[in-house]
């Protein structure tokens, strides 16, 4: 988002952290509950950006990660293992199976590949549900503990939220950092040209696997949260239809651009509550919504700002470019 | 003068069209070669094969005497042998500067280097030398997509060089190139040729281009070579005339 004024960034920023940190102190339990599911559905959605904003890798199976992660955490905090041994453990294993589901991207692509991934979502599905030996099948695992941060209980809702908005903050600044690193551009490559990106070099079978297993992993991370935001799971949450959300998150917020996970999970998470006074409706006007909003602009959220901004370069541009014509002019 | 790339009968057939079909020759070190010949005669599909985005049927491309037949284009790349394409192909999203970093950024260090390290590569400097030698100066933080057609193709050109090549593989880079940018591109790879010891071989179908800029050529006709010589050989050459140059 260039085109704001360095310092106004910064601001803003500090702004809405601070925002963050301080604002909830007063939320009741429930809201304490639903800004949690936000910072960790952030961390996911952010995931699947990094897969399919930026590396234009289609994957309908994020949600399966996040169960991945979650069953991961749930099972060893549960056998007295600390929340962030499971976090690493979560990382390590989505990191894998990421990798490995990578391996079809590198023949198929698009709609065949969101095919892939889907089957996948239902393998991952079928195996929290059917091996109970495990994941406790349909009954799930329950008494799922919070984590002690610093010798801190982390038990009751405001600490817990904390633990999940660092753990963003954590996740946030990690995607910064990949993104503008050469990393980044070699994934923008990936989505913008793979061919030219082969003839300069570009490694694209490994970068295509690094994106899938790097994203995967975020959504693991995301699932490692939610196991004990929740603190009981069982696969219900964990079907196509979280995939199918967390899709929706990174295409409304805005596909590619660094903050469109936030907003577009903020429009997941929150406008549905927003719009729970509306009682039986609530959930046709958030779909209403989210069609008139992909109309206006395919391209998300973001994508309307980034319109704008364009256009002001342009037109500032373009009347540089009109002075300086007429001081020729007036010099001939 | 030793060979940088050996080509020996090469072939590569779609179907029951043998679309190269057992062509041999050798490109020397520092020379700029001429690739010409009626569209449809393998000129594109040979270039494929040797940079390993087809995969030949039969026959090997050897670079500096190491059989390089089969490798990756990403492999052939980081060995020295650089392109560019017929089609423009730049990233549109991503800024001139930009492109010229991603251009490079692959031939520094490692991919562990590359995630750690500086989030330009190191790059920056030489993207801006690159931007200065190809006068695309008041453009550098543009995206490209925005670029007209010839600043393209010269973005194009521009980024083959970023890696510090050896060998490069021009596709027709005079196509839709106005006259004024082509005396100016014809200007920078001449220079670039010299001054950084690179070897070309260039498609092209702008003949006086071809003929002005180019040692040799070399004609193709029905996926096979009809002939090779010096440029004024070329032109008088009786079978070039009937197959291509025409009366």
């Amino acid at each position: 988002m260039s085109g704001f004024a360095k310092p106004l960034k910064i601001a803003l920023g500090l702004a809405v952290i601070a925002a963050l940190i301080i604002v909830p102190m007063n939320f009741n339990r429930y809201g304490l509950f639903i800004l949690s599911q936000w910072a960790v559905m952030s961390i996911a959605a952010m995931g699947l950006n990094l897969t399919l904003g930026y590396a234009g890798q289609v994957s309908l199976a994020q949600g399966a990660f996040v169960g991945i992660g979650a069953y991961a955490a749930a099972i060893m905090t549960t056998h007295g293992w600390p929340l962030p041994a499971a976090i690493l453990v979560a990382i390590a294993l989505s990191f894998a199976i990421g990798w490995v589901l990578g391996y079809p991207a590198l023949r198929v692509q698009h709609h065949y590949l969101a095919f892939v991934t889907l089957a996948f979502s239902t393998l991952a599905f079928l195996v929290f549900r059917n091996e109970s030996w495990l994941t406790g099948g349909i009954y799930g695992i329950s008494n799922i503990p919070r984590p002690h941060i610093l010798g801190l209980a982390t038990n009751k809702p405001l600490p817990f939220y904390y633990v999940c908005l660092g753990s963003l903050a954590i996740a946030s600044l990690a995607v910064w950092w990949l993104i503008r690193s050469p990393w980044g551009r070699a994934f923008m490559a990936l989505r913008e040209n793979p061919l030219r990106a082969q003839s300069l070099g570009v490694d694209t079978r490994r970068y295509t696997l690094m994106a899938f297993a790097i994203g995967s992993a975020l959504g693991g991370v995301a699932g490692a949260l939610y196991a004990p935001l929740t603190q009981y799971i069982d696969p219900v949450p964990f079907n196509l239809s979280l995939s199918l959300d967390l899709l929706m998150m990174v295409i409304v917020g805005g596909a590619g651009f660094y903050f469109g996970p936030f907003l577009g999970a903020m429009i997941a998470v929150l406008l549905p509550e927003w719009l729970r006074f509306t009682e039986g409706y609530y959930l046709m006007l958030y779909a209403v919504a989210v069609m008139l909003l992909l109309i206006w602009s395919p391209t998300g959220i973001l994508g309307i700002l980034d319109r704008y901004l364009a256009e002001r370069r342009t037109k500032a541009a373009s009347a540089l470019r009109a002075v300086a014509k007429s001081r020729l002019e007036t010099v001939q | 003068m030793s060979a940088v790339l050996e080509v020996t009968d090469v072939k590569k057939s779609f179907g029951g069209i043998h679309a190269v079909n057992g062509v041999s020759f050798d490109v020397r070190e520092g020379e700029i070669l001429g690739l010409i010949g009626p569209n449809g005669c393998g000129k594109s599909t040979l270039f494929n094969c040797i940079l390993g985005q087809l995969t030949p049927s039969g026959g090997e491309v050897k670079l500096d005497g190491k059989l390089v037949t089969g490798l990756r284009p990403s492999e052939l790349n980081k060995l020295g042998v650089s392109r560019t394409f017929q089609l423009l192909q730049v990233f549109p999203k991503l800024s001139v500067r930009e492109n010229l970093i991603l251009a490079g950024q692959e031939h520094q260090g490692n991919m562990a280097s590359r995630l750690v390290g500086r989030s330009d590569a190191g790059l920056t400097d030489a993207a801006n030398q690159m931007i200065g030698f190809f006068k695309l100066d008041h453009l550098a933080d543009e995206p490209a997509g925005g670029l007209s057609y010839g600043q393209q193709k010269l973005l194009d050109a521009a980024m083959a060089f970023m890696g510090g090549p050896r060998l490069v593989l021009l596709d027709e880079p005079a196509g839709g190139v106005n006259p004024s940018m082509l005396a100016d591109l014809k200007e920078r790879l001449v220079a670039i040729n010299r001054e950084k010891n690179a070897t070309f071989v260039v498609i092209e179908h702008n003949m006086e281009f071809v003929m002005s800029l180019c040692s040799r050529v070399m004609v193709m006709a029905e996926g096979k070579v009809l002939a090779m010589g010096r440029p004024e050989e070329i032109r008088r050459n009786p079978a070039v005339i009937e197959a291509y140059l025409g009366h």
